[in-house]
């Protein structure tokens, strides 16, 4: 099934009749896209290509000047908005920014408030979604004491308690050091497999894409690739020109191509020492 | 500094930890009640009794509890001080002259002795069971509890609801934007700024450089935190569940009681006054 | 300027349930000229350690209402805390710490959310006009020269951004106008943390790209706390690891990131460049290089060539 397709969907901020976007001001033109059920999809793109954008329109935190957008069948409107708002859970940048109480059961607690469920209910769903996010022994704890991949985790575990079967993550990870980036991204990738949870991952983090089963690269409000993430990173002279670098061990790759040792565009270390090791020897 | 927000709980976990914080808060109306229905040492005596098995049964080290009383020490000592000068009263309650030196307005009596002892050890009371309560009451059970003693406010359509809610978020943002503040004077005195010396003038100039920083941050934060409150279905207080509800246990009956037999105590001992120095005022 | 740390301890919350111990008994130096790394996690010590450098965190003995703590009987005394940074001896009260701070600029982390003036110009004249002498101001001609020169070393032209409100930039322009800030009094070591947090991946390596450029005309010494291994291996002459305020490790990156296995001991990473070496090492291919991607490449390369020869 379709968990969530973009129509043609235009939507333009800041100065009128500007041709180039300005800064502060951006436009998204006619993107079409759709994720299937169950994917986990990544998109890349600059700061300011308008990514976020993305997220903030599939729920109507911003609403699109033209085209549609359905979620699940149901198409995006006025009226749909709230029943469409259970079925996305979005988690946004800053981790400091998104908790409503000091407490983490409280704070957890919040969405499944929202929409009026019996206490015994909430209960168990903060249960669950601390749980999914590996932070059950921390439900009476201080937030503000927490650290920044600890918090976001409990915004996740907020989202998670209205049982959402899409979640997006708007650059979650930009403002965590390495291990947080890391326990989010293992968090996501669980949430995926296990309960099946459809993920937009929003980054600039190129390793972090190699996880997904697709990406999608956006420039200046419109989406340039859609593809694999091997495939998006095999065009890297393309990637340039959209303000985007390889990974890493893209930049190896292709040093060692043009050094004259033929490597195929892997993303994985040991492949691609066993293929050093191959040639060199 | 993160721990201002928290500044007056103490961390612990004891009977008057976990009672009721709306039994607390009505037993502290019931104490300080108490305190001023006490008209003899009696009644203070049986108050102090009673605070100073609350102070044991909480594990807040009594040194604490007495350092409220220091925040206060001036008004104590003025107190004091101005009932020592200007008593006039001819009460003799031990051997000795009544007036003990007289000059124009000014007398040293026995009366008023008594009364500033008595006055001291009310006012010191007062502070340290009002300290007594936030020390033992996080501030979002704090909140909790004025909310649910509001409750019969909702009746006169007051929203009760939103106001716990901005109080509990304002709660929650008080450490984060302590650090916030922390970090951006830090940042205007590597560059030089100083705060601490000059004019009163020089001084709120100073401050432009740490306001504006954090007026700027502060619009960016509320931002984030609508967008986020609103992915999490908030619609107001329209069909809100709520998880946390207050529920009065046998330790709060056993407070409860204690609470009732102190103020039965102060208003029989003021009723039957007993022993010498049951009859002053 | 050396910097030159003994014996630095410190502890936030004193005598509170919350008493942290942040630094505890850390012992480094950084010589002049170098482009200094310091790693850890979250919480590890390194920004209390670097907001030593520039008198923001006071050493006890620099402090007012100092009284040595008397060790207690059959304890040994403690060794007294030293932090020299050039000719400034941080545990004296009477260092001017103003003239300090002028030589030891600190760039914090998301150095934008400190943009508070009206145009770029004012605020990169700030820090200028907060150390300026009290008797000799200068001019606002000079003044007017520095800030064209500091936005020029960030990259950015006076005339173009001079007079724009810092708010109607882009992020990377904020930074750079934020570490233009700092740099404007000509400070001789600069310290960053996490200069390139935040940014894309383009934005990150044009800002790494910056901090050369000034370690080569504008501050003999360079300081960055980082997260990123790989920013780690490419910039760094040396690198100081940061566990639970103490400092386990101190050595050059090549030296670091070859003993991958206490780096992961303590929860942290090795570059790219690490992990591929130590898979070509598993495989009976030895490549001895500093971890960089240039000189990694250069290596592998070279190998290649002796193979075929």
């Amino acid at each position: 099934m379709r968990a969530i397709e973009f129509r043609d969907v235009s939507f333009s901020y800041g100065e009128e009749g500007e041709a180039e976007p300005q800064i502060g001001g951006f436009r998204l033109n006619h993107l079409n896209f759709a994720v299937e059920e169950g994917e986990f999809v990544a998109v890349l793109g600059h700061n300011g290509s308008g990514k976020s954008t993305l997220a903030r329109l599939s729920n109507r935190l911003l609403e699109a000047d033209s085209g549609e957008i359905e979620v699940f069948g149901t198409l995006l409107t006025k009226k749909t908005v709230y029943e469409i708002r259970k079925q996305i859970g979005i988690v946004f940048q800053n981790p400091d920014n998104q908790t409503v109480a000091s407490i983490v059961e409280d704070d957890v607690a919040f969405g499944a408030e929202n929409i009026g469920l019996p206490r015994e209910e909430i209960g168990e769903r903060i249960a669950f979604a601390l749980k999914a996010v590996g932070m059950e022994a921390y439900r009476n704890a201080t937030i503000s004491r927490l650290s920044g991949g600890q918090k976001q985790r409990i915004a996740i575990a907020g989202v998670l308690a209205l049982k959402p079967r899409i979640m997006i993550l708007d650059e979650s990870t930009a403002m965590l050091d390495p291990r947080g980036r890391r326990e989010i991204i293992d968090v996501v990738e669980r949430l995926n497999r296990e309960e099946k949870i459809t993920v937009i991952l929003i980054t600039h983090f190129m390793e972090e894409a190699l996880r997904a089963d697709r990406a999608i690269v956006m420039n200046r409000g419109e989406i340039v690739m859609q593809d694999t993430p091997a495939g998006i990173f095999a065009r890297h002279e393309e990637l340039l020109t959209y303000n985007l670098t390889l990974p890493r061990i893209g930049m190896i790759v292709k040093g060692l191509n043009a050094g004259g040792i033929p490597v195929s565009d892997t993303l994985d270390i040991e492949k691609l020492a066993g293929e050093i090791a191959e040639c060199v020897s | 500094m993160k721990d201002v927000a928290f500044g007056q709980y103490y961390p612990a976990d004891s009977f008057v930890h976990r009672l009721d914080p709306r039994l607390k808060l009505l037993f502290l109306i019931a104490f300080i009640t108490a305190i001023f229905l006490a008209d003899n040492f009696y009644g203070l005596a049986a108050c102090a009794l009673v605070l100073f098995a609350v102070i044991l049964a909480s594990r807040v080290p009594f040194g604490k509890v007495l350092r409220a009383v220091r925040g206060i020490l001036f008004l104590v000592i003025f107190t004091a001080v101005i009932q020592v000068l200007f008593n006039h009263g001819d009460e003799v309650y031990w051997g000795g002259p009544a007036v003990y030196w007289e000059w124009k307005i000014f007398a040293v009596t026995q009366e008023g002795i008594v009364l500033a002892i008595f006055l001291v050890l009310r006012l010191a009371l007062l502070v340290m069971c009002s300290s007594m309560l936030t020390y033992t009451t996080t501030p979002v059970a704090l909140t909790d509890g004025i909310e649910s003693l509001l409750t019969p406010l909702k009746w006169l359509h007051i929203p009760v609801h939103v106001l716990a809610l901005v109080m509990n978020m304002a709660l929650s943002l008080i450490p984060v934007l302590t650090g916030e503040t922390e970090r951006i004077m830090n940042a205007q005195k590597a560059r030089g700024a100083d705060f601490e010396t000059g004019s009163i003038f020089h001084r709120i100039k100073a401050i432009v450089p740490i306001l504006i920083p954090l007026l700027v941050s502060s619009i960016d934060r509320a931002e984030e935190l609508g967008n986020a409150m609103d992915s999490r279905c908030y619609r107001g207080d329209i069909k809100r569940t709520k998880y946390k509800k207050l529920r009065f246990g046998w330790r709060d009956l056993i407070g409860f009681l204690l609470g009732a037999a102190l103020v039965t105590g102060v208003v029989l001992l003021r009723v039957y006054p007993v022993g010498f120095l049951g009859s002053f005022l | 300027m050396r910097i030159v740390a003994e014996h630095l301890s410190y502890t936030y919350n004193e005598r509170s349930p919350f008493e942290t111990r942040a630094l505890d008994d850390i012992s480094l130096t950084i010589e002049e000229g170098e482009f200094f790394g310091i790693i850890g996690h979250t919480g590890s010590g390194k920004s209390t350690f670097v907001q030593h450098l520039n008198g923001l965190i006071r050493l006890p003995s620099s402090c007012k209402h100092y009284h040595p703590k008397k060790p207690k009987r059959g304890q040994p005394v403690p060794p007294e805390p030293v932090l020299k940074v050039g000719d400034f001896d941080l545990s004296d009260r009477k260092t001017d710490f103003r003239a300090l701070r002028k030589s030891v600029g600190m760039v914090f982390q998301y150095p934008e959310y400190q943009l508070f003036a009206e145009t770029v110009s004012e605020d990169v004249a700030f820090g200028l006009k907060n150390f300026a002498d009290k008797k000799s101001r200068p001019s606002e001609e000079e003044i007017k020269a520095a800030v064209r020169d500091a936005l020029a070393a960030v990259g950015l032209d006076a005339a173009e951004v001079g007079e724009k409100s810092p708010f109607d930039l882009s992020g990377g322009q904020k930074r750079r106008v934020a570490i233009a800030g700092v740099i404007v009094t000509r400070p001789e070591v600069l310290i960053l943390d996490e200069p390139a947090a935040g940014l894309d991946p383009l934005g990150k390596r044009e800002i790494m790209e910056l901090l050369h450029e000034l370690h080569r005309t504008w501050c003999k010494t360079i300081v960055i706390v980082s997260h990123d291994m790989d920013e780690i291996a490419e910039n760094c002459t040396r690198v100081a690891v940061f566990k639970d305020g103490t400092v386990p490790y101190i050595s050059t990156p090549k030296e670091l990131f070859s003993h991958a296995e206490e780096l992961y001991a303590l929860g942290l990473d090795i570059p790219l460049t690490a992990k591929l070496t130590a898979a070509l090492a598993r495989r009976g291919i030895a490549i001895d290089c500093d971890f960089t991607t240039e000189d990694f490449l250069e290596k592998v390369l070279a190998l290649k060539k002796g193979g075929a020869s």
